[in-house]
């Protein structure tokens, strides 16, 4: 199953961390700093799969920005390094181009696609539409009581 | 954007919402920490306001500086608040919020119970799902315990979304509250055949987690997940289910033969790399755990190892990776086949990647041979020449000794190869691994005999050049291979060309740079080397050079004496007094040699580590029993022996002269060759005459066999490893041509000797024989000695809490708690048949009661279909009991709601077993009748004509069996053999629903791989018809009561008018007897407890009691009926003959072979045979034929020939022997009651002649 999933950049900032497991808060900080080391010390020619302790990391970089993924060792590396690529590209599609700071900015909504995606430790949803479904139906919800003066999106992203 | 300004709060304008948060820190990068900090105070006063979006913006916020690492702990009531805002925009900021800060030990998680089962039960799937998700992350115990039931009706939810959701949150739920795992397993197993792929995507991943922790509580799922294998298009679930069969074949190999080729299948067929990957590993393990048993899959491996080259030839460094990784599991039992690709493997050695390049060598240790160990060493050598990072390089020097040394240096064939190339290894610049090259080079010193002398000359050359190694502080770590190189000088300075030398060189004072630990070794062996130099100069007249090295000794050993290492300082002023006192008796010309050499004398020989615990105490020695009495507790301290022998110092585990007198030694030891020689577990000397054993008492039971060098070589300087592989090289050619040349002729001293202990030799598999062989240990365990134990699992573990017996049927007591008292058990009313057309019109529908209960209010609705569910298990369970052996405990219940509501009684366990047993079995004759005739059943049944209400199920077995349970409820007085008929067949129902038809059948049940389908089958016959109805029975004993038989029949409406009040008597005989309910005269009819529509069948029971069973007979009756149009209605009657066979009081019993036998021998059995000509069908058929129509069970089947069991049902054994030749079956009969047996023969002659 899945333990974690980050998403880092290149200096090393967490963008955005899901814990399936209970991790204390001092220790994620630890754990992050070493996931992140690992990943980020390997070349493009290396390959995505790091063993580190007890458990596997799966990453992938899009640019400045890591996915890293760290399952127990059971867990089959290809289908996660499939999952990270599938989480992407939903968010790619919600956010029309996703960029760092599109997670950054809206890190709720990224929570609920992955939360979406993944469940306590398991892939529930792979199919993207099916994923946005409920994030495009809140954002109706949003749009329809509220009036969000600026859409923040729009005032970062340029 | 979650946000929302609320219209009117002037505050709120100057909030920040995460955005002005997360650009905020952003342009604080230099006092990030302190903008933050004063962030959290706004914050803290943010969540003071009233305002509830105010407080949604806040938690916001903290989930982001959570993120960031900040502790939010403190405003965990505050989320709990958000979490229960009625917006749906706050709620899930709450909820986010809490999955992301909430944890088991956060208090406040009691107050959110009731919060979340609201939002479970919301209207709005989102607000449930939110619910859901968020739950996952942060449930406790309490809220397991609490919200199980919500989330378990939840799995039955209308949406997908939510199914899902519940489906997988109950793994969690499971983990912490494991109770809930039996009364929610049933609704789970459900699931995993939802019509909605996510739904069951979820089930299959929350199975297979829970089967990976505790597999042998789910192998009676394998049928199901086979079929979900076999059926499934979804890569992600087949990957688990793969996966969780991959966990279940070691505790069943049969299934590991059934899936080998569904597996190779998808291998060929996919082109998702990460199924074929989970595929490979998954036969690679099913291959290792049917390594024993399974003669011939080399195809499977050839297949996996084809893949395996094609991913790691791939561009794609994580294809290669996980290529090398899977080459490695296969690696371990077929080493042969991953050998062939030895080139592939060597290339990756050059790869970019480290990760990769590791993996490489992993496969390497596993790939050498005798051949080629010394070529992969070379390339291995070379890359450690260039290999940059010590990290990497010190891989591969493990690895290097690793796979040279693996297995007791089983494919060394040359040790002064590999001692030279030891003695390279420690040119490696920084390496962390000194002491493993140190110990390699004392192992092969002390345990190769033959190559001491050549080893010798290299340390001896090493210790010349010890400042090469120690030059450089940085190098310090291979400064250990000096300790080595010390002490093997000093051991063994017999071979020393020049001791003297060599004694120079560890005198030296850059020697006191050293650890503390080599220069204790150096001090001692410099002792050592002096009496050999003293005994190589005792002959000469001129002893300067004796007295010179005494004087070196006096001179350079006041250095050590000064060493702040106290081993050193001990022993080099012990050691300096002698030498003073040696020089004292020189000086005197007294001749000291010999005695100055008895202090090292004796021979090292290796030790099993374990040999001290092996000895045994002699006969009559009590360890514990005091030898003086019990000293006081001070002087029991002085007296403690030294424990820890310090490695510095070897000598210590020399053994000791004891004084057990010779002849006990030489009495020992004969009879331990004795037993040595009848122990076929030994590893016993080869005959060779150069192979002595060692005779020092003490060690003697450690078998050491001596090898002599036979090319005794003296390189000077450092040696090439090459130069050796050159040699080696030419050793085999030689060697080869030698056996070539017919070798009667005597051959060279030398190698006449080798020759000869070569064709002995066990190991020459690969015609290379060893230029040395190397000392064996036997490494002996205590006999007792239990193999570490497998429960290896840590105790805090929550799966192991899940490792439940989910086949035991659900006792009462099991119950999910429930919040609300529910009305108690639904009340059914016992006339529940009368529930007419709706019943009538669905016979599919497992019981009216389940149906009505689905019509009633939802409350209701879950209810009983957890009821079902639970029923379902029972009869599982009860199934197995018949299969296993027949039930003693007999369940009288009369009416299937008190059955429902009853807490099972029967508690066998086994019974999902033995219908696995039946499903891996691939026996063409399944040994059960029961069993055979649902296999048999899988085609509609041409003799019954069945109604067209179930137009997609084999119409055979399961009509009779929908039809009986429908039938069932109504009739009152069923006795419990026939309620358990109903429940096996009912099961098989269950079965038979997840098929969509015959073909779908034949997979499942697997048995039909080998030989052809058995065709339709059925034990129906025709009872009477008439153009309004048409009436089929069967008739089966009742094991219980040897009394009874229960006939079955089916009534057929075959006209377009509805039929009703059907009343069925019969005229009974002096024998047997219809039972009819009490009150009840002799000569009236029974009422056929339900009404036919047009066109519907139903099937209704009837129990007849029988005194004689050995003949057969019939009995007439009639049915009467009322035939209704809509205008009129007419009485009809039909008369009919029901034919009790003497089939019909035999009774499936499985046999073992064994019993079998016994039985056969007693003699109490009256014989008879039969021989039936022209049947032209296979064997399997016609023992199936013989199984399902005669109620026999085949206890073995060898060829063509069959053994075959049944019983009656009062207790008449009747045993077949059925042989076939050609077209002709000849059976053997025998049986307590030649009448009976004579009868049944008769039947089964019959059987075959209509066919």
């Amino acid at each position: 199953m899945i333990k974690f999933v980050l998403m880092v950049n290149q200096q090393g900032q967490t963008r955005l961390s899901k814990y399936y497991e209970p991790v204390e808060l001092s220790k994620r900080a630890a754990l992050e700093a070493v996931a992140v080391r690992c990943c980020l010390s390997r070349g493009k020619h290396q390959c995505s799969f790091v063993e580190y302790k007890d458990f596997k990391l799966v990453y992938r970089q899009y640019a400045a920005l890591y996915v890293v993924v760290g399952v127990t060792d059971s867990e089959n590396e290809l289908s996660i390094y499939e999952l990270i690529q599938n989480f992407v590209e939903v968010l790619d599609k919600y956010f029309s181009r996703v960029s760092e700071l599109d997670i950054m900015f809206n890190l709720d909504s990224v929570h609920i696609i992955l939360d979406e995606m993944i469940q306590n430790g398991h892939i529930v949803e792979t199919n993207k539409s099916r994923i946005l479904a409920p994030l495009t139906a809140i954002d109706k919800m949003a749009d329809g009581s509220e009036t969000t003066p600026d859409t923040p999106r729009f005032a970062i992203k340029l | 954007m979650a946000l929302k300004i609320v219209k009117g709060s002037i505050d709120r304008m100057f909030d920040k919402n995460l955005q002005d948060l997360v650009r905020g820190i952003r342009n604080h990068k230099e006092d990030e920490a302190k903008y933050i900090s004063t962030c959290i105070d706004e914050i803290k006063q943010e969540l003071k306001q009233d305002n509830i979006a105010v407080k949604a913006n806040a938690v916001c916020k903290l989930t982001y500086l959570q993120m960031l690492g900040y502790d939010v702990s403190w405003a965990a009531f505050n989320i709990v608040e958000v979490m229960s805002s009625s917006k749906f925009t706050y709620k899930r900021i709450g909820y986010l919020a809490a999955s992301q800060c909430f944890h088991e030990s956060t208090d406040v998680i009691m107050l959110t119970t009731n919060q979340i089962r609201k939002d479970l039960s919301s209207p709005n799937q989102y607000d449930t799902g939110v619910a859901l998700t968020g739950l996952s992350c942060f449930v406790t115990p309490d809220l397991a315990r609490d919200l199980a039931n919500d989330i378990m009706t939840l799995m039955s939810h209308t949406k997908p979304y939510i199914r899902k959701k519940a489906v997988l949150i109950m793994y969690k739920v499971f983990l912490k509250y494991p109770e809930s795992l039996r009364p929610a397993f049933p609704r789970l197993k459900e699931k995993l055949e939802d019509p909605d792929p996510g739904v069951q995507s979820a089930a299959v991943n929350v199975i297979c987690e829970l089967a990976r922790r505790n597999p042998k509580n789910y192998l009676s799922l394998a049928p199901l997940f086979f079929k979900l294998m076999t059926s499934s298009t979804n890569n992600w679930v087949l990957i688990k289910i793969i996966k969780l069969f991959g966990a279940l074949t070691p505790l069943e190999p049969r299934l590991g033969k059934k899936l080998i080729e569904p597996l190779t299948n998808l291998i060929h067929s996919t082109s998702a790399m990460s199924l074929l990957y989970e595929c490979v590993n998954t036969v690679i393990a099913v291959l290792i755990s049917l390594s024993s048993g399974m003669p011939n899959h080399s195809a499977s491996i050839q297949l996996c190892v084809q893949k395996l080259r094609i991913l790691i030839e791939d561009s794609d460094q994580n294809l290669k990776y996980l290529g090398l990784l899977a080459m490695s599991k296969i690696l371990k039992t077929h080493p042969k086949s991953v050998q062939s690709h030895k080139d592939l493997i060597l290339q990756c050695l050059d790869d970019k990647d480290e990760s990769i390049r590791l993996r490489a060598l992993d496969l390497l240790y596993g790939m050498v041979s005798k051949k080629n160990l010394m070529e992969i060493v070379k390339k291995l050598m070379l890359h450690v020449d260039k290999a940059e990072g010590t990290t990497y390089r010190d891989e591969l020097l493990t690895k290097i000794i690793d796979i040279c040394s693996q297995s007791n240096y089983q494919y060394i064939t040359n040790f002064e190869w590999y001692i030279s190339i030891l003695v390279e290894l420690t040119r490696l610049e920084g390496t962390r691994h000194g002491h493993l090259i140190a110990s390699q080079m004392l192992d092969v010193a002390i345990r190769v005999k033959a190559i001491r002398a050549f080893a010798v000359a290299q340390m001896a050359t090493l210790l010349d050049n010890a400042h090469l190694l120690t030059g450089n502080t940085q190098r310090n770590g291979i400064c250990e291979v000096l300790y080595a190189a010390a002490w093997i000088c000093g051991e063994f300075s017999e071979h020393l060309e020049n001791p003297m030398q060599t004694l120079e060189a560890m005198l030296r004072p850059k020697v006191a740079t050293l650890p503390g630990h080599i220069q204790a070794v150096y001090v001692q062996n410099a002792a050592k080397l002096f009496a050999t130099v003293l005994k190589g100069e005792e002959g000469n007249t001129d002893s300067t050079a004796a007295q010179e090295a005494s004087q070196l000794m006096i001179d350079r050993l006041p250095l050590f004496v000064q060493s702040a290492n106290l081993e050193v300082q001990e022993r080099a002023s012990c050691i300096l007094q002698l030498v003073k006192y040696i020089q004292k008796l020189q000086q005197k010309d007294v001749e000291v040699a010999e005695e100055v050499n008895a202090l090292f004398a004796g021979e090292l020989n290796p030790v099993a580590p374990k040999a001290q615990k092996k000895v045994p105490v002699p006969e009559g020695l009590d360890l514990d029993a005091w030898i003086n009495e019990p000293p006081s507790e001070s002087e029991s301290e002085d007296e403690q022996p030294k424990a820890i022998f310090a490695k510095e110092e070897p000598k210590h585990s020399r053994p000791r002269h004891t004084e057990v007198d010779e002849k006990e030694l030489a009495r020992r030891r004969e009879a331990r060759k004795q037993e040595q020689a009848n122990n076929p577990f030994y590893i016993k000397a080869s005959p060779s005459s150069q192979k002595v054993y060692q005779e020092a008492p003490g060690v003697e039971h450690i078998p050491v066999v001596q090898i002599d060098l036979n090319v005794p070589l003296k390189v000077p300087g450092l040696p090439m490893s090459d130069q050796y592989v050159k040699m080696e090289e030419e050793r085999r050619q030689k060697e080869r041509a030698e056996k070539k040349k017919k070798e009667k002729k005597k051959r060279k001293e030398k190698r006449s000797g080798r020759g000869k202990k070569h064709d002995s030799a066990p190991e020459s598999e690969e015609d290379i024989t060893p230029a040395h062989m190397v000392d064996i240990v036997t490494e002996e365990m205590p006999e007792n000695a239990l193999p570490s134990d497998d429960d290896e699992r840590d105790p805090t573990d929550p799966h192991k809490a899940l490792d439940i017996d989910l086949d035991k049927p659900l006792a009462d007591s099991e119950k999910l708690p429930v919040r609300s008292h529910r009305a108690a058990e639904a009340q059914k009313s016992p006339t529940d048949g009368e529930t007419e057309n709706a019943t009538l019109q669905e016979p599919k529908k497992k019981s009216s009661k389940e149906k009505r209960g689905k019509k009633d209010k939802e409350r209701d609705r879950k209810k009983s279909k957890e009821e079902k569910k639970k029923k379902k298990h029972k009869h599982e369970d009860k199934e197995e009991d018949l299969l296993v052996d027949q039930p003693d405990e007999p369940v009288l219940q009369s009416e299937e709601t008190s059955q429902v509501a009853e807490p099972p009684t029967s508690s066998s366990t086994n019974a999902e077993v033995s219908d696995l047993d039946f499903w891996l079995s691939n026996a063409p004759v399944p040994s059960n009748t029961q069993e055979a005739a649902t296999v048999a059943a899988a085609a509609p049944e041409p003799s019954v004509t069945a109604p067209d209400s179930e137009p997609d199920e084999p119409k055979d077995t399961e009509m009779e069996e929908t039809k009986s349970s429908k039938h069932k409820k109504k009739k009152q007085k069923k006795e419990k053999e026939e309620k358990e008929k109903k429940k096996k067949k009912k099961h098989h129902h269950h079965h038979h629903h997840h098929g969509d038809g015959a073909g779908e059948e034949s997979v499942q049940n697997g048995t039909v791989e080998e030989e052809e389908p058995l065709p339709p089958m059925s034990n129906y016959c025709l009872l009477a018809e008439n153009s309004y109805i048409k009436m089929v029975y069967d008739i089966q004993g009742n094991l219980q009561d040897g009394s009874q038989v229960v006939v079955s029949v089916i009534f057929e409406n075959k006209c377009n008018s509805f039929l009703k009040s059907m009343e069925f008597n019969v005229l009974d005989s002096l024998n047997s007897k219809l039972q009819r309910p009490e009150g009840s005269g002799p000569h009236d009819g029974l009422v056929v407890p339900f009404q036919l529509p047009p066109g519907v069948s139903n099937e209704a029971r009837f129990v007849f009691t029988v005194q004689s069973i050995v003949m057969p007979q019939k009995l007439k009756g009639t049915l009467t009926f009322i035939v209704k149009n809509e205008d009129d209605s007419t009485h009809e009657k039909v008369d009919f003959k029901l034919h009790f066979t003497c089939t019909s009081y035999l009774i499936t019993t499985p046999c073992y072979s064994d019993a079998f036998a016994k039985l056969l021998e007693s003699g109490d059995l009256k014989s008879s045979s039969l021989r039936l000509e022209g049947v032209n069908m296979p064997f399997h058929h016609l023992l199936a034929r013989i199984c399902f129509h005669h109620h026999f069970s085949v206890v073995e089947r060898i060829d063509s020939c069959a053994s075959m069991y049944s019983r009656s049902i009062q207790g008449h054994h009747v045993c077949l022997l059925v042989k076939t030749s050609a077209q002709t079956v000849s059976i053997d009969a025998k049986c307590d009651e030649p009448t009976l047996l004579g009868n049944v023969l008769d039947e089964i002659k019959q059987t075959f002649s209509q066919c």
